[in-house]
């Protein structure tokens, strides 16, 4: 990404911003969706471009868990920690994860790999306990899903992680379909 | 679809029924669903249909309830009773292909009970003795249509409130048959609902200003995304109302940014009813013109507290303000400000169509109409229930969602997440109504219910929601931001084994100004876990104090 490229960007979200009310934070979550990351000189611009003082966008950004300001690593992996998953051994499957990859919670592998978080709820407590990698879901987690979720050939991959139906979906190839058997016994 | 005229929406008529000529499968696609398998479910039957060139109709629909089955596919062949299969894996969705084309029976495993078993749908009796014991207002469409088609919500039903209010009702009419109903705010503080609506409307400003709270911070709490992604059109439809009653040109959604499918299937609906005449200029050829838009959360549970979420919106830190004045008199910049809950929005088409007399006949005194819950922790049937209020949190747990997974006895049930209580399992008789559960030492909030056996620890759980709570925490005032902290070190010290019998009283002393001097309800709030967990089950605070010692 070049620097003309950031500009382009900035300017297409701030345009798209700059005269709606109280939007500040709607610009921030475009720079974190093009970037995986909120970098300072992406907000610089993004504070001329919208004629907003850089202090306020930090006092904004510093303030919201979900804004991130340093690059994650290429595979994230979220550990909810909602009730639910809570009391049904998330804070194991946590040490586990960071065992496993060396790194604390919001800590990015040495090798820029693996970026470790928790997350507070994401609303799917039925199928408790739940890891996100990547964004894409994975349901009612155990040692072992949470192991095979985190070698390269298991981390679902960056593209089509979006939530939305109609993503290539897993569940119809024979390994998935052994995991959800796995899961009722 | 073509922008329609009122006569046109007053004149469509109810769809087709589910029992057609032809057969139908529905896949349960909500974030739960797609997190179990549904998409990869969902393309096998489509291919396997279209391979096997078949006239069926294939769709997707939200969520069923019943989370921990997921994936759920409905079959219904025609002149048959829908039959609902639970856990459905690669090698199951082929064999129902296979037997709806050779016509023989559908497998006998993985079946489940069907949404018709579960629940009756608003306009059928409360249910009777032996019937299905949820009843389904907010939840009505929720596994029934697919959410991204605004021609199912319509044949539902849908939008015939707005039809109504448009062409017979004055604001006012809207507002007295609320006050009929005795709706009070779903998000936990159970605040009437007309009163709200009637306040925001005669509050002077330049502009009237509508605010849709899907800001569903506690943890373990998930019943407003479902409907956002299950029934987008009808929390679409109240907002549509509300904008009505009040006078606004404008209304915002405030959303979770944790939960991308509810924002891109509310966006998609309002997308839809700009097209349909039904949200813009001169709604259905009428004077009235209202816009709304989608904002979303970026991780601050204090962003559910209505001044927050009123800073938030503002482009701010997402910090609270104190109160009065309220957002009815003086919100979002300045101007007066309706802020709804999801549910409490979902309910208002019904409200309308049905009348406020028959919602108030349902649920028990002065809490009326239904609730959704999040069942969840160590219950064996996980998922979203909706019963009508004055049900028992035992009917809930133990009739509809099974017990604990376990078998054994309930320890307790928690309600109103970070900022509400504990209920222990004797308590379990007690009917849920927003002052049963007050006297409780819990309460209503926002509908999640974690259910905890023998082996939880609730020293261990305490300090759970209070370190939530600390966490989440804005700082702005002392109460809240030094009171949590030193609160929760005397947990961490209990915890350890290290504690001291003064410990106890000095958290109780703690919580008292917490509740009392705290600007907002993230502070005021964040004892209720503790207190609570003192009041039913000390002893085992006491056990801990023991243990150092010395």
């Amino acid at each position: 990404m070049g620097p003309t490229k950031t500009e382009d960007d900035v300017a297409a979200i701030a345009k798209r911003w700059k005269n709606k009310r109280g939007s500040l934070i709607m610009a921030l979550h475009g720079l974190q969706d093009r970037y995986g990351y909120v970098p300072r000189e992406a907000a610089m611009s993004l504070g001329e471009a919208m004629d907003v003082p850089l202090a306020r966008i930090y006092e904004v950004l510093t303030f919201y868990n979900y804004f991130r300001l340093e690059a994650p690593g290429k595979h994230v992996v979220s550990v909810c920690m909602g009730t639910a998953c809570y009391l049904k051994g998330a804070p194991q499957l946590l040490d586990d994860a960071s065992a496993r990859l060396g790194i604390r919670p919001g800590e990015t592998s040495p090798d820029g790999e693996y970026h470790l978080q928790v997350v507070r709820c994401v609303g799917c407590c039925g199928l408790a306990p739940v890891v996100t990698v990547n964004g894409k879901l994975l349901a009612k987690v155990t040692a072992e899903t949470l192991e095979a979720s985190m070698t390269p050939a298991g981390a679902p991959s960056r593209a089509g992680t979006s939530a939305a139906g109609g993503a290539p979906g897993t569940a119809g190839t024979p390994a998935a379909a052994g995991a959800a058997e796995s899961q009722r016994a | 679809m073509p922008r329609m005229t009122l006569a046109e929406l007053q004149s469509r008529t109810l769809g087709p029924s589910p029992t057609a000529d032809r057969p139908k499968i529905k896949v349960g696609m909500s974030t739960c669903g797609l997190a179990a398998g549904a998409d990869g479910v969902f393309d096998l039957l489509e291919t396997e249909v279209k391979r096997r060139a078949l006239d069926w109709h294939v769709s997707r629909t939200g969520c069923a309830g019943m989370c921990s089955m997921e994936p759920l596919v409905e079959v219904t062949l025609p002149g048959e009773r829908a039959v609902m299969f639970g856990e459905v894996t690669a090698e199951l969705a082929s064999r129902l292909v296979a037997a709806c084309a050779d016509g023989t029976a559908l497998p006998a495993d993985h079946r489940v009970p069907g949404i018709a078993e579960l629940a009756r749908v608003a306009g059928e009796p409360v249910a009777a003795e032996g019937g299905p014991r949820q009843y389904r207002i907010v939840m009505r469409n929720c596994g029934v249509i697919d959410p991204e088609e605004i021609d199912e919500y319509l044949d539902r039903g849908g939008y015939q409130a707005l039809a109504k209010v448009l062409a017979s009702m004055s604001p006012e009419q809207v507002i007295e048959e609320l006050k009929v109903s005795g709706l009070r705010g779903r998000g936990g503080a159970g605040f009437p609902a007309w009163l709200k609506w009637s306040l925001t409307r005669e509050s002077p400003g330049e502009e009237h200003l509508i605010v849709c709270n899907g800001d569903e911070g506690d943890p373990g709490a998930y019943m407003d995304r479902s409907v956002l992604e299950g029934d987008p059109h009808a929390v679409l439809e109240g907002m549509i109302l509300g904008g009505y009653v009040i006078g606004a040109k404008q209304g915002f959604f405030y959303i979770r940014a944790e939960y991308p499918l509810a924002i891109q299937r509310i966006e998609k609906a309002i997308r839809q009813a700009k097209a349909s005449g039904l949200l813009g200029a001169n709604i259905l050829g009428s004077d009235f013109s209202f816009n709304v838009e989608v904002r979303l959360g970026a991780g601050a549970f204090v962003c559910g507290e209505e001044t927050a979420l009123i800073a938030s919106l503002e482009g701010q830190r997402g910090t609270p303000r104190p109160r009065p004045p309220y957002p009815s008199v003086k919100g979002l910049w300045g101007q007066p400000t309706m802020i709804n809950n999801v549910e409490s929005l979902a309910n208002l088409s019904q409200i309308i169509t049905r009348g406020g007399k028959w919602f108030s006949t349902i649920g028990l005194g002065n809490s009326t109409g239904t609730k959704v819950f999040a069942v969840t922790g160590k219950v064996k049937h996980a998922g979203l229930v909706e019963i009508p209020m004055g049900m028992t949190l035992r009917q809930v747990v133990e009739g509809i969602c099974g017990g604990t997974s376990s078998g054994g006895p309930i320890k307790a049930v928690q309600t109103g997440g970070p900022s509400g209580g504990l209920i222990p399992g004797r308590e379990l008789d007690t009917p849920i109504t927003y002052e049963h559960l007050q006297r409780l030492g819990s309460y209503m909030g926002s509908g999640g219910m974690i259910v905890m056996d023998e082996t939880d620890d609730l020293v261990e759980l305490s300090r759970f929601y209070l370190g939530f709570c600390v966490d989440e925490s804005c700082g702005k005032c002392a109460p809240c931001r030094i009171g949590g902290t030193q609160m929760l070190r005397l947990l961490d010290r209990i915890a350890s084994g290290k504690g001291r019998e003064e410990d106890l009283a000095t958290i109780r002393r703690l919580a008292h100004a917490m509740q009392k001097a705290s600007l907002c309800g993230l502070g005021q709030g964040a004892p209720s876990p503790v207190l609570s967990a003192l009041r039913y089950f000390e002893p085992e605070f006491r056990d801990r104090l023991t243990m150092g010692g010395d």
